[in-house]
């Protein structure tokens, strides 16, 4: 094969020394692709440059050879960059497709089943901005009577936050019981939080509870983003708040608890601040746009308003989600 | 997308200025410019984030870690010209009742 190549090569370079013509270069550049392709050394390409010459014109003076041995002896540096070079794309594919294979893990553990109760209608959009989400929503629900939804958010994105996600999930999977309280809830998951992440990670979260005979709507939150309640009837919006530490910096907190009566049209955003903090280029969108957007969709089902919600949000955002991105309505029917 | 960070450091007082955007990039540099600041009984610090444009969740979790070692020695932390989306940031969070944090007064409070 190197016999194969050093006389193509001879053969370019002839037609090249001959007549210097585009085509003749032309030869030379799809030929170097060849080389690369065959992982051929830059300095063997000299050598084989070096080869064909002393071929041609044997009768060149000794300097001239010796100048090529200088240089076959610095292109080896070369030659061990580029190997290093293609070494580092194979482990990073072998990065990509261990990142797949998490995010995949990952949606699966996390899976949870948007619960059905009368007359609550649920709309779920979560979008990481890379592989792995960071943002995390469990449903926790009898079915019947009660639909609690938490919205959190691991600080930081990527593989650590995913990992974190998990304590929220087993946490929340032992409470089993949709009656909870959300101030006990956020304490119960505060405490085994704590207990297990790094001094600078943590997890802000909302919960709230829907209890159907009650037609309301009761909710805490450790230091996430407030939900926004819409008033049919005022047809305004006004910020759900409640008092509360993130998850995960003391171990003894006490959650404010509130609720809010829900009528026929009324409806409840909760998100996470991958929706309040979007930047464009010329800065943040306002919340007001963000609840005008909302408002004109007032009208539509819960689903179709995240979905509307999401798109327009990622079109002023040029297509390029710089958080993970999480929103959901809980939008009483009858 | 920069960060500059200026520590000043007496006897059981540090000083830190912090300007420009701490986000997941200019995080970390912020953090091992923090965990410079030696470790010691009551120590006071002051971080000065008038210049600070713009702070992510990140960024928190920086300035969180900072408090938790501080304040694991006794010590204090104060933050001081905080603006209002800052504030806002801190408020949302519960760490405003957990921290001494004076806003920027440069907006008339």
């Amino acid at each position: 094969m190197p016999q194969e190549i050093e006389r193509q090569y001879k053969e370019i370079l002839r037609q090249y020394v001959m007549r210097q013509t585009e085509q003749n270069l032309y030869a030379g550049q799809n030929f170097s692709r060849q080389l690369i392709q065959k992982n051929i050394a830059p300095e063997e390409v000299i050598s084989i440059h070096k080869a064909a010459l002393e071929e041609m014109f044997p009768e060149l003076p000794m300097n001239v050879w010796h100048s090529f041995d200088l240089l076959i002896e610095m292109m080896i540096r070369y030659g061990l960059a580029h190997a290093e070079h293609q070494s580092l794309l194979e482990q990073q594919e072998e990065i990509k497709v261990e990142m797949d294979l998490a995010a995949n893990v990952q949606r699966t553990l996390l899976k949870t089943t948007v619960p059905e109760v009368a007359g609550l209608e649920i709309g779920l959009v979560s979008v990481p901005a890379r592989k792995m989400n960071g943002d995390y929503i469990y449903f926790l629900s009898d079915d019947l009577k009660n639909a609690g939804v938490a919205v959190a958010d691991v600080i930081g994105k990527g593989i650590p936050a995913a990992l974190c996600m998990s304590m929220i999930k087993y946490g929340m999977d032992s409470l089993q019981d949709a009656t909870s309280d959300p101030k006990k809830v956020l304490d119960i998951i505060n405490r085994i939080v704590e207990k297990s992440v790094d001094d600078d990670m943590f997890i802000s979260m909302f919960y709230g509870r829907y209890n159907v005979e009650q037609s309301v709507f009761t909710y805490a939150s450790a230091g996430h983003e407030p939900a926004l309640f819409y008033d049919a009837q005022k047809g305004e919006f006004s910020e759900l708040h409640a008092k509360g530490l993130l998850l995960g910096v003391v171990p003894n907190v006490t959650y404010a608890q509130h609720e809010v009566k829900m009528e026929y049209g009324d409806f409840i955003v909760m998100m996470t601040d991958g929706v309040t903090e979007c930047r464009t280029d010329e800065g943040f969108i306002e919340q007001e746009i963000i609840a005008s957007l909302i408002h004109s969709l007032r009208d539509e089902s819960a689903q179709t308003i995240v979905d509307t919600v999401y798109k327009e949000l990622e079109k002023m955002q040029n297509f390029e989600l710089r958080d993970d991105f999480t929103l959901v309505i809980f939008k009483k029917t009858h | 997308m920069n960060i500059q960070v200026v520590l000043k450091e007496e006897e059981n007082f540090v000083k830190g200025f912090i300007s420009g955007e701490i986000d997941a990039f200019t995080a970390p540099i912020l953090r091992e410019k923090l965990a410079t600041v030696q470790p010691k009984e009551g120590l006071q610090a002051e971080l000065d984030m008038s210049d600070v444009s713009y702070m992510d969740s990140t960024g928190l979790g920086v300035i969180v870690a900072f408090f938790k070692n501080i304040n694991a020695d006794n010590g204090h932390v104060k933050l001081t010209g905080l603006s209002p989306r800052l504030k806002r940031l801190f408020d949302i969070t519960g760490l405003g009742e957990i921290m001494h944090i004076e806003t920027d007064d440069k907006g008339g409070n």
